[in-house]
């Protein structure tokens, strides 16, 4: 299952906040956007999963999704948003339960999802007891429950210390690898972007527009930390939005 | 060279700790105190009774059994208005939180409730409800109702938003959402919204005996202190407060249960 983005413009009152977004997601990619702060990028996201409403053009959903897809746009979100009086277990089942299957079905998908990011162990704890890189990986395995068709990741790492991010991103690769999953993947590191994304979508400030499209053909596998290639394209990105973080910088937010 | 000395420590404080035995300590200081007083004259007697006096008058009252024939009536008046009220308040406390054409209209009525002494309404309510017990169920229940609703809604209202869009961004549906989503979410808020609640029931409870009840504790209080016998009055009054430090207890064991997960 593809998603087109066709022409989206979003305000909120006088306010312009996208405008003129045309984008193509194609199914088994993963699309990173990165732009400065308050351009948009979050919206974006939210109107890609209708969360909200666009005030102009349309999100389209070409082909069908998978069979077995319980939820094909699914969101993970930079704050986990865990229910704290359920366990790491039950915060998975919740996803599930308004489903019709019965419990062996939906006892074996959360044993597999919590499995595939290694928090079996951790099956009984409550969110509290987590650090914030596992309560991320449950958020994760939630997200993975329902078989998303397309997985809308709002700066799933930005919340987590440095090593800890880097730890989860690599989880992320190797999860990817394991079995291709379609992503829109929305940042402000570009060092989390070029590692992961097949391509990058730098938006200028607000209103966003797509400034540019910068595609990495390097396989993720191969994608290492330091990787020349990647430094390449990294400084590349920050010479694209050098400019436009200082002057979105120095804008009133009100204004 | 330049003198040297520790960097003296300004932290600490502000973080409360539990001494359980301190507030025992305190109300046994001033039992004591008033003992001593009482006793050497300093405190007159139709200042205070004398302790002793009035934990002899209460073994009186157990003895003869009218202990319960006070009590039981008193305990199921507070539980049945409180419970009627409470529920009422919850149920519609939900609604207010969850629907903003119920919060539109019934918002400023609950403000325009909030503020009056229900015990001026007990005459209206003898009247519509009659002298027997339904009016003394209606007068608890409705000063237990705006309380719990507005504490209900404010507990609607704090529920974390992010879990909200998190529900919808999984697409469960709207009775999942506001079970498993909502209601916990609330539960906080609305428990300690019922400890104040169940405050007011008990004041309540006693406005209502002080009219037209033979029995119960408000009754005996009137009585007592009508005929001045202020140890009576006290045996009266130490049982309210046991009563309520019994609900808070409760309330606080239901807290422990609901709320394991906050740690």
């Amino acid at each position: 299952m593809d998603l087109q983005l066709e022409q989206i413009g979003h305000r909120y009152g006088d306010m312009a906040v996208l405008d003129n977004i045309n984008l193509d997601i194609p199914a088994g990619k993963i699309v990173c956007i990165v732009g400065p702060s308050g351009c948009g990028k979050s919206t974006l996201l939210r109107l890609i999963g209708g969360l909200e409403k666009p005030s102009a053009g349309s999100v389209v959903q070409v082909g069908e999704p998978p069979a077995g897809s319980f939820n094909p746009l699914t969101y993970v979100f930079q704050d986990f948003a865990l229910l704290p009086w359920r366990t790491v277990e039950d915060n998975v089942r919740l996803v599930l339960e308004d489903h019709p299957i019965n419990k062996t079905e939906t006892n074996a998908i959360i044993h597999d999802v919590l499995s595939r990011t290694k928090l079996i162990e951790f099956r009984h704890a409550f969110p509290r007891q987590l650090s914030g890189g596992m309560k991320q990986r449950v958020a994760i395995s939630r997200a993975l429950a329902v078989k998303p068709a397309v997985m809308l990741m709002d700066e799933p790492l930005s919340a987590l210390d440095s090593q800890t991010r880097e730890l989860l991103l690599d989880d992320l690769i190797r999860l990817w690898c394991r079995e291709p999953f379609t992503s829109v993947y929305v940042t402000h590191n570009l060092n989390e972007a070029v590692r992961i994304g097949h391509s990058i979508v730098v938006l200028s400030r607000r209103p966003g527009r797509i400034r540019e499209v910068v595609n990495i053909d390097l396989p993720l596998e191969q994608r290492a930390r330091g990787h020349i290639e990647l430094d390449r394209q990294q400084t590349h990105l920050w010479n694209i939005m050098r400019d436009e973080a200082i002057a979105a910088d120095q804008e009133l937010l009100s204004g | 060279m330049a003198d040297s000395r520790e960097v003296a420590f300004r932290g600490g404080g502000f973080a409360p700790q539990a001494k359980p035995w301190v507030g025992v300590l305190v109300f046994i200081t001033v039992i004591c105190i008033i003992e001593y007083g009482t006793r050497q004259g300093i405190i007159s007697n139709l200042t205070l009774p004398r302790p002793t006096d009035v934990l002899a008058t209460f073994l009186d009252l157990w003895r003869s059994g009218l202990l319960w024939s006070h009590l039981l009536p008193s305990l199921s008046r507070l539980f049945v208005g409180a419970a009627l009220g409470a529920t009422a308040g919850i149920c519609i406390g939900v609604l207010i939180g969850l629907f903003s054409l119920i919060r539109a209209g019934l918002v400023p009525l609950v403000a325009a409730i909030f503020p009056i002494p229900k015990i001026a309404l007990l005459p209206l309510f003898v009247i519509w409800f009659g002298i027997d017990e339904a009016s003394k169920y209606a007068l608890i229940a409705f000063g237990t109702f705006t309380p719990t609703v507005v504490a209900t809604y404010g507990a609607v209202d704090n529920v974390d938003r992010t879990l909200i869009r998190m529900g919808q961004s999984f697409s469960l549906s709207w009775f999942s959402i506001v079970t498993k989503i909502v209601l916990p979410g609330a539960m906080p808020g609305i428990l300690s919204g019922l400890r104040i609640s169940l405050a007011i029931a008990i004041i309540l409870l006693v406005a209502a005996e002080m009219l037209g009840a033979e029995y119960g504790i408000g009754a005996y209080i009137l009585e007592a202190g009508s005929l001045y016998d202020l140890e009576r009055l006290f045996v009266g009054v130490t049982i309210l407060s046991l009563l309520g430090v019994l609900v808070s207890t409760l309330i606080g064991y239901t807290e422990k249960r609901l709320l394991s997960w906050r740690g």
